[in-house]
């Protein structure tokens, strides 16, 4: 309907200049890729929360964090497959089988996942922690981690992505603005904000959570009053685990291909992007930063051109860290309860 | 909008009320009565009587250290394709040794994990290596780019089964043969294809950030002219499109030209057909694999294909070797190419050019019909002639269309 | 960390007796040995070869190659402790500079190669200035990320911008003068020798000069910053300065070796200047031992060479160092030789007079030495 007065602006990314601000092409497509930009946060926020948890705690990043993801997303496909289906067409379910299997497949990358962190906790942190290793021996460590991840499944499964399997084709459900919101968009969403608030309430509201904030705060004091350290950074590996396979169902729903081996790297980095933006160690700056992030590179995509989506989420993360590395909300899971 | 692609979501619509399990839908090429002329389906090239045959007269004769190369991605990145290859020439070579108990001539493989970094040093080593007297490889342009005037400098005849970008041929290597047409051939014909066969008005053209992904969107860009009514960029290893999805969908083009690899292309196709846009999907020979139709799922369907690749159907012969050799797996995207290419440098052994000087000197002036086409090559080492087929996917197969024959 | 087994006795013996031998009988020893390294292509030992499976002297110039990448890298991360997760950036930078300069395919005016190394590491270094002044305020794994956040932005500006030339990237870039006996060039991308003997050249000349500087004013700051910074701060080091100059040294280097990397190529695309080559680059640093020029060059060494020796576990090679990784950060984080410091300006001469007998030199591991956790 309103292609032609966009027109110009397409041409010219085309003839000069290497950005072209198609600020049309942003105000027609607003809501659309405000609606995309919610799902897709709603993913970030998930894996950012991980990121969170373990730095709140360990002061840690995770940075095999995304492997924990992508563990989650090929568990996911495992499921869809050991199901009986395969890829091609969406089958077609009804509605109580579909959400028997989409809950089994949930069940199965959450403990794909969490148990992915578990194993990367036992095996690679624990040992340093015993050490008291510095900071950084734990960050490459973690790098080391990824690498070995990652190419697990390469050596597995190669190089392609598996091939689509999907349950669930998106159906529009209603219109908002002109956009159009699908059924997928609305389980990623409501899941997603369903499954931050159990982790904000576990983590604000429990005996236990009482303990990983105080752990949080001072492990030396918390060890003291008599706060079991080792279960606390075992339980929020495995939350961020948890939290990672839900957040890889739901991603495999939205890209039924995108289980493959480094698939989870720039996911990974955006992840952490949105829990610094947010304020990381925060779990409700972890899901703002997560939405935040989902729109701004949508809303950067079709202002600059789908070529300037990562560079979006980049110099984001460079900005932030740069001029308040405590992000929006400020730091510190300690004071989660403010 | 495509009638087509309307009568394919009626019918998938019917097909899915009716049925319980997965089922594909069925498009029925002209027969929803639209006013757009589709030519019924050519048919496919039999295998011609006087294709060359890597067997020969079962006489040869050559020195046991005879040595041919394939150079390439074997285990590397987009893996699949060099699998291809490599397969079809290790049929044509397995094919000149049964028949020549005289000539048994060695096939050695080199793995540059198609990245312009690796092929140098794996490229010197093969022209180093005096046994090898030619070479089919270098799959990929950006490699070829690196290397190619390393066989160019040592005389070793390099014949290409898949490097398409047209400046190849510009370089002034003597040992450069490209054994298909190059993207300035494929480009136009795919315009041609779009805007005449499927009566397109309006084209999106989207472009990887590939070399090869970039040459053909330009080559076809400037020959839709103003029919290509948007450009978009996606990244390789890029799976959310929703941006640019959005776009499209508010361009609201007739067609949607995708420059690059089946990995983008599978999920690009997806969230276009989800978001419910309707333009025909075409694809370039980097997208037209089964890894494609697979992941694509609903979207697949009725998406179309150029490939200056002739279809394999009616290489029976040829098919069934393949599978025996493969492992049961289907000749895919150049496998055939590879096996002509390999055939022609068996022939230029099996003639008795056995160093490297006689059989550059063979290629050169090399006229004959292979399984693909007829091959022979200008003084740049571009075919004299190439075709440019069309191919669609109906019930999740990929079927040869029409042939689009040059003006 | 001070294990009294025999072994690390008698390497402890062995560097205890090197540094009591006079530089006279130290360069004795040394000069065989350098002119052993510079003969390896020609030699081609049979066990060490890589061929039947990729060109000998191609793949040792690969090895020199990393070794100048890993003694720039060990600067910033070894000396100066910021970890840089985007230090491919400033190779890249290099690359492309002198890609756009010399390739008839940029439209860039067209300079001699030899007059390019200056300007791209003159590029690079204002390159690190700018990414070094916003973000070196930030302290251990948050400057870790953002570096890597920048390599990433470099890689993607490569990509998007037009000129650039993204993945088609640039033919023919340029090479040093100098013609073989046959008329043809002398430096080309066939032959890894004179490349190979170039950069071992260049390597020699850089260790020279950053083994001065290390024992110089600007070297102990280094130290004294990667072993506390805020001691550092309180003794009057500026800090900020210091660390500055690291990544900016670091940065000429990256950029001196790219510049070759486009030269032996004659090629420059955006392929490989990704995270996961990045992650390569400081793998070479952190397994040979950050902060130990020896140590890092035998990094460099396990890191290019053992894909190309053994072709058949190229594939494995992520897989292999990430163990690596997380094995050596668990029993040695310090590396396979841990750092050490020559910190004393006409120290040899000092410590002669003093006591008596050679150098001393202070061993403590760069990467491990911040026990109580860098970022407060």
């Amino acid at each position: 309907m309103s292609i032609y007065h966009q027109m110009p602006g397409l041409l010219l990314a085309q003839d000069d200049g290497w950005i072209d601000f198609n600020v049309s092409g942003l105000v027609d497509q607003f809501w659309s890729n405000t609606v995309d930009g919610l799902a897709q946060g709603s993913i970030y926020a998930l894996v950012a929360l991980g990121y969170t948890l373990v730095y709140g705690v360990l002061k840690l990043i995770n940075f095999a964090h995304s492997e924990v993801f992508i563990y989650g997303a090929y568990a996911t496909w495992f499921t869809f497959y050991g199901l009986g289906f395969r890829p091609g067409p969406t089958a077609e379910l009804a509605i109580f089988e579909l959400i028997g299997f989409l809950f089994l497949a949930l069940l199965a990358a959450m403990a794909v996942s969490g148990a992915t962190a578990f194993v990367l906790e036992r095996v690679a942190y624990r040992p340093l922690r015993n050490r008291g290793a510095p900071r950084l021996v734990f960050l490459i460590t973690a790098i080391g981690a990824s690498f070995v991840l990652q190419q697990l499944i390469f050596i597995w499964r190669g190089a392609n992505p598996e091939q689509a399997i999907r349950l669930l084709r998106p159906e529009p459900v209603f219109e908002i603005f002109g956009a159009t919101v699908t059924n997928i968009t609305i389980i990623i969403v409501v899941a997603s904000i369903l499954l931050w608030f159990i982790a904000d309430t576990f983590v604000n509201k429990t005996r236990f959570g009482r303990g990983i904030r105080a752990v949080a705060q001072d492990p030396d004091t918390a060890t003291l009053m008599g706060v079991n350290k080792e279960r606390v950074y075992i339980m929020t590996f495995l939350i961020g685990g948890f939290l990672a396979g839900a957040a890889a169902l739901f991603y495999m729903m939205k890209i039924p291909q995108g289980a493959w081996y480094q698939g989870g790297f720039l996911l990974g980095i955006k992840a952490f992007t949105a829990a610094v933006l947010g304020g990381i160690g925060n779990l409700r700056g972890a899901l703002l930063g997560g939405l935040l992030l989902g729109l701004m590179e949508n809303y950067g995509q079709s202002l600059f051109g789908g070529e300037w989506k990562d560079v979006v989420a980049f110099v984001l993360l460079v900005l932030i860290l740069m001029f308040r590395p405590t992000g929006i909300l400020g730091e510190s899971l300690g004071k989660a309860r403010v | 909008m495509s009638r087509a692609r309307f009568g394919r979501v009626l019918a998938l619509a019917a097909a899915a009320s009716l049925a319980l399990g997965a089922c594909a839908a069925r498009n029925d090429d002209g027969g929803d009565g639209g006013d757009e002329a589709q030519q019924p389906q050519a048919s496919a090239p039999a295998e011609a009587a006087n294709a060359a045959d890597p067997a020969g007269d079962g006489n040869a004769k050559c020195d046991p250290n005879t040595t041919l190369a394939y150079a390439g991605t074997i285990n590397g990145q987009n893996a699949a394709l060099g699998q291809n290859i490599l397969n079809g020439v290790k049929l044509a070579v397995n094919r000149h040794n049964d028949a020549n108990p005289d000539c048994q001539v060695v096939l050695k493989e080199f793995e540059t994990e198609g990245t312009p970094d690796r092929a140098p040093g794996i490229v010197t080593q093969v022209v180093n290596t005096p046994e090898i007297i030619g070479v089919v490889g270098l799959p990929f342009s950006g490699e070829s780019k690196a290397a190619g005037n390393i066989f160019d400098e040592k005389g070793l005849v390099q014949v290409t089964p898949s490097a398409t970008n047209p400046a190849l041929s510009e370089n002034g290597w003597k040992t450069f043969f490209r054994g298909l047409g190059n993207d300035n051939t494929q480009g136009p014909a795919a315009a041609k294809f779009i805007t005449g066969e499927l009566g397109a008005k309006t084209v999106c053209v989207v472009r990887d950030d590939s070399e090869y992904g970039v040459g053909l969107a330009n080559a076809i860009s400037a020959e839709l002219g103003d029919a290509a009514s948007c450009q978009e960029k996606v990244k390789t290893k890029q799976t959310d499109f929703s941006a640019i999805v959005n776009s499209i969908k508010s361009a609201n083009p007739d067609a949607i030209f995708y420059s690059g690899y089946y990995q983008e292309a599978s999920p690009f196709a997806q969230q276009l057909y989800d978001a419910g846009v309707e333009a025909t999907f075409v694809g370039p020979d980097g997208v037209k694999d089964d890894e494609f139709v697979k992941s694509a799922g609903d979207a697949a369907e009725g998406v179309y294909f150029t490939c200056p690749c002739v279809p394999a159907d009616q290489f029976t012969e040829f098919t069934e070797g393949y599978k025996q050799l493969s492992g049961g797996k289907e000749p895919g995207t150049y496998s055939p190419e590879g096996y002509d290419l390999a055939t022609i440098l068996l022939k230029g052994v099996d003639s008795g050019a056995t160093d490297r000087a006689a059989l550059l000197d063979f290629v050169k002036n090399y006229e004959g019909q292979g399984l693909t086409k007829s091959f022979k090559w200008d003084e740049k080492g571009e075919l004299a002639a190439s075709t440019v087929w069309t191919y669609k996917v109906e019930d999740g197969k990929i079927i040869r269309n029409t042939e689009i024959k040059p003006d | 960390m001070t294990t009294t087994d025999t072994r690390a006795g008698q390497r402890r013996s062995l560097s205890e007796w090197w540094n009591n031998l006079n530089r006279p009988t130290q360069w004795a020893v040394m000069i065989p040995i350098v002119l052993l390294i510079y003969a390896l292509p020609w030699l081609n030992p049979p066990i060490l070869t890589t061929e039947p499976g990729y060109d000998f002297p191609i793949a040792m110039f690969e090895v020199a190659r990393y070794a100048l990448i890993a003694i720039g890298l060990n600067i910033v991360v070894g000396q100066a402790g910021l970890l840089d997760l985007g230090y491919v950036g400033f190779f890249a930078v290099g690359a492309y500079v002198a890609a756009l300069f010399t390739s008839p395919d940029s439209s860039l005016a067209k300079l001699p190669f030899l007059a390019v190394i200056p300007i791209a590491m003159a590029i690079t270094m204002v390159f690190g200035v700018i990414l070094g002044t916003p973000t070196l305020r930030l302290r251990g794994d948050y400057l870790a990320i953002v570096t890597l956040g920048f390599g990433e932005i470099v890689r993607l500006l490569a990509d998007n911008i037009e000129p650039l030339r993204g993945n088609q990237g640039f033919q023919q870039v340029g090479h040093p003068p100098g013609t073989n006996a046959d008329g043809s060039a002398l430096f080309n991308n066939t032959d890894g020798k004179p490349w190979y003997v170039l950069t071992v050249t260049v390597i020699i000349v850089v260790l020279l000069l950053v083994g001065n500087l290390e024992r110089s004013r600007v070297g102990r700051a280094w130290v004294a910053i990667r072993d506390d910074e805020d001691a550092a701060a309180i003794m009057g080091v500026q800090t900020f300065k210091f660390k500055v100059w690291a990544f900016v040294i670091g940065a000429a280097i990256g950029g001196l070796s790219g510049a070759l990397y486009a030269g032996q190529l004659a090629f420059v695309n955006n392929q490989k200047f990704d995270v996961v080559t990045s992650m390569l680059f400081l793998a070479a640093v952190i397994l040979g031992g950050s902060g130990n020029k020896v140590g890092v060059l035998l990094g460099a060494f396990v890191v290019a060479y053992v894909p190309l020796r053994f072709l058949g576990i190229a594939e494995y090679k992520f897989l292999i160092f990430g163990f690596a990784l997380i094995i050596l950060m668990i029993f040695r984080p310090q590396g396979l030789l841990g750092a050490r410091q020559r910190l004393l300006t006409y120290g040899r001469q000092a410590y002669q007079r003093l006591l008596g007998k050679g150098e001393q030199i202070s061993h403590d591991a760069s990467v491990s030495s911040d026990r109580n956790g860098g970022v407060k």
